[in-house]
């Protein structure tokens, strides 16, 4: 994933767009990886949180599948291990909200915040948000993803169009 | 009542687990053994449910601020009735998906309705209430194009674009509430409009409009019917059990009665309209399932009749309530919440096995079916006591309920109403006779000679229905009157003890 | 007033639901439906002239609250717009399905079930 821009001999024209294209997607694509990472790690602290930042993750995966063809993003990110992300995602948000239930007040409770205190304003702060956020950004980028390919190239490998 | 969560997050873990043992056991019946233990803790712990009453803090926020679990005696004996019925549709299920390929996805669709069903049952927030009910909506569109046939995704796409219709109404509902109060949470808003003095003005009115075409077109009342019949035959059995039994009662029926009467407060308007709106259903769903061959589709269309019974009854008592009789608007609620109970259990059943009989024969027309009572005695038999109970004959549930809904609209003064819903008991039966006489009575014809019962695991799902279409009519005898369908009609006459319990004070 | 141009917007969205043949155009409406009711939930909590709801280390309690727009119907509209691509997904794949049985996106040519 180097930076550099050598000159390189012109690829056979596979499948996907031109190679302007390619090449700007392959340099962005660490970028947008990276903010989409960075919105959901920041999301108790500034706009964001675990919803925008799983869109942005899932459009980096979504601009390399239109740039390049289905191959290559699947290499990286096979539909099925994305469904176990989703149900993954899913279930770690449930795993915490019972430990909030095991160690706290109640479903969800923020137990880390008696625990793990942190100072506003501060990236470690807001015991669970953070870990949530991660939950739902796994959760809504391995499902926003799989949505797009199912509706998309519509193979027989997976017969809903996304269930949530 | 410190468990209460689990009866949301179990069937979501469920639902999000089971279509991961996909890839591992593919034929494996972990997943169904998986599925029973969920919906068996989940039944158990809405029959402990009758003994808790207060409130759930989930994350430990304090009402007005956090969004809370509650428990009274409507919310109780209406999640005993949905997580009953998805228990024994699970046994059925385990037997009628086998030949069906990915079970884990059908179970992770069924556990994420019912998640979303529970949660709307408990819930005190508004907007939790509409997000439940969309986790609940979307995975019944899901399961009603399940079998991919073109006639399933048409019913499908049906359901989903009036569905989303229903949700938008609902939501823009929601919106205005906000608007008006300034506050999501039920309990607070009711109290909100009660200090300003009953009514609330054109705002509220509004609102409950928004609110009576949004549940009313998730309850199929009539003006907004279109999509059950269609919907209702095109799923699997099990599911058809699961949207006719309690979906439409949960989504559309438990919305309107908490909201109507427990956040908003009923008024004459609305009360009226709930009569009228539940009188039509009544009589259009019984004339239309008159004429049907197709024995799901009949099915379908006396489910919208026998839930326009349920909200006339719900009209009726809001009415009487607005007039000050407590005592017959406490009757008729009861009684209407009693139809709902008996619905629930016999529809299930009729669905159930009219799974079983396409199964058997391999066809849902009425004319081709015939004599199935000496192929399949016992699919015959709990047949015979769902239609019994459904067509309101004498020792059988669904007579009792509809006997008290008809006793209280006729102490009430509603003369015209009463003889509505004796007028559309006589053409209920009349049309189960005709599916009793084509199908089990009469000769066997030769192309079903070789039909067989069904298998024990789907029989024995429906005969402890068939059992309670005969026992369920003891919920009204003193002694269990008080314990599930006496709390029911109190939480209802009284709008504001619910905010007040939820409240404290 | 501008919720009224919201609830136009709603029943424009109401109006191609209901009156459209095509699949499609069917969708957009239930979209534009949404769409409407997500503008209505942010007008309710918005306020003249008001800041976004985020507080920084600047800003005290007091003034963040007096001078913010009410944060809650944005959260409501990131959710109502979570559940909404949901069934929009949904909605689109049963098209797409049934684009592939029946070979046409308009209804009247589809219809087998009546009534």
């Amino acid at each position: 994933m180097g930076m550099e821009l050598k000159p390189r001999a012109i690829p056979p024209r596979g499948p996907g767009m031109s190679l302007i294209v390619k090449e700007v997607t392959r340099l962005l694509e660490p970028a947008i990886f990276i903010f989409g990472v960075y919105i959901t790690l920041t999301g108790h602290l500034t706009p964001g949180g675990g919803f925008p930042g799983g869109v942005i993750l899932a459009c980096g995966f979504i601009l390399v599948v239109l740039a390049y063809g289905g191959a290559r993003a699947f290499r990286r990110l096979p539909p099925e291990g994305a469904s176990k992300y989703d149900s993954g995602g899913a279930l770690l948000f449930l795993f915490i909200g019972a430990l909030g239930a095991i160690f706290g007040g109640g479903f969800l409770y923020n137990f880390l915040r008696v625990y793990l205190p942190g100072e506003p304003f501060h990236l470690k702060s807001a015991g669970t948000i953070p870990l949530l956020n991660i939950a739902i950004a796994m959760k809504v980028a391995a499902s926003l993803f799989l949505v797009v390919m199912v509706l998309t190239l519509f193979k027989p490998w997976s017969a809903e169009g996304g269930e949530r | 009542m410190s468990l209460v969560f689990l009866l949301v997050a179990l069937p979501l873990g469920g639902g999000f687990f089971l279509p991961l043992l996909d890839k591992f056991w593919e034929e494996s019946r972990a997943k169904e053994l998986l599925a029973w233990a969920i919906t068996l803790t989940t039944t158990v712990l809405a029959f402990l449910s009758l003994g808790w009453r207060g409130i759930y803090q989930m994350s430990g926020w304090p009402p007005p601020i956090g969004i809370n679990l509650v428990v009274d005696g409507l919310s109780a004996a209406m999640l005993i009735v949905v997580n009953a019925i998805a228990l024994l549709v699970v046994i059925y299920s385990s037997k009628y998906m086998e030949d069906w390929t990915p079970t884990g996805k059908f179970y992770g669709l069924f556990f994420l309705m019912l998640a979303g069903m529970n949660g709307v049952i408990l819930t005190g927030d508004m907007f939790n209430l509409f997000v439940f009910l969309e986790i609940a909506s979307i995975a019944s569109y899901a399961l009603v194009g399940f079998r991919r046939g073109g006639e399933e995704l048409e019913a499908a796409f049906k359901y989903l674009v009036l569905g989303s219709i229903g949700s938008s109404f609902v939501i823009f509902g929601v919106g205005l509430l906000y608007a008006a109060t300034g506050n999501l949470n039920m309990a607070r808003i009711s109290l909100v409009l009660a200090e300003r003095g009953g009514g609330g003005g054109a705002l509220i009115g509004i609102t409950s409009a928004f609110f009576l075409v949004g549940f009313g077109l998730k309850a199929a009342l009539v003006p907004f019917h279109a999509w059950l019949p269609d919907a209702h035959s095109s799923a699997p059995a099990p599911i058809s059990a699961m949207l006719s039994g309690v979906l439409i009662k949960v989504l559309g029926v438990y919305c309107l009665m908490r909201v109507f009467f427990n956040v908003i407060g009923i008024g004459e308007v609305q009360a009226n309209l709930l009569i009228w709106g539940g009188a039509i259903s009544m009589v259009l769903g019984a004339l239309l399932a008159v004429g049907q061959e197709d024995f799901k589709r009949l099915l379908a269309y006396s489910s919208i009749s026998q839930v326009g019974y349920i909200v006339m009854a719900l009209g009726i008592g809001g009415s009487l309530l607005l007039r000050g009789e407590e005592a017959i608007a406490g009757l008729a609620l009861l009684g209407g919440f009693f139809h709902l109970i008996n619905h629930a259990a016999n529809k299930a059943l009729l669905f159930l096995n009219s799974g079983a009989i396409e199964e058997a024969t391999g066809t849902r027309d009425l004319s081709k079916m015939g004599g199935l009572f000496h192929r399949m005695p016992l699919t015959g038999m709990t047949t015979l006591f769902g239609v019994l109970s459904i067509a309101g004959i004498p020792p059988f549930a669904g007579f009792w309920s509809k006997l008290i809904i008809i006793v209280a609209a006729l102490w009430g003064g509603f003369y015209p109403e009463a003889a509505i819903l004796i007028a559309v008991s006589v053409l209920t039966l009349a049309y189960y006779m005709r599916v009793e006489r084509e199908a089990f009575f009469g000769p066997v014809p030769d192309r079903l000679k070789s039909v067989r019962e069904a298998p024990a695991m789907m029989n024995l799902a429906t005969v402890v229905l068939a059992l309670g279409a005969i026992g369920l009519g003891a919920l009204y005898l003193p002694g269990l009157r008080e314990l599930v369908l006496q709390p029911v009609s109190q939480v209802l006459l009284e709008g504001l003890r619910y905010a007040r319990m939820v409240l404290g004070g | 007033m501008l919720y009224t141009l919201a609830f136009v917007l709603f029943l424009i969205g109401l109006y191609a639901t209901i009156t459209k043949r095509n699949l499609i155009k069917i969708i957009i409406g239930v979209i534009i439906m949404e769409q409407a009711v997500n503008l209505f939930l942010l007008l309710v909590g918005y306020r003249m002239g008001g800041l976004a709801p985020i507080m920084d280390e600047t800003m005290t309690l007091e003034e963040f609250v007096s001078r913010a727009v009410d944060p809650l119907p944005q959260a409501l509209v990131i959710t109502s717009i979570v559940i909404s691509l949901g069934s929009i997904a949904l909605m689109v794949a049963i098209a797409i399905r049934i684009y592939e049985k029946y070979g046409t996106y308009d209804i009247a040519e589809i219809r087998r079930l009546r009534g």
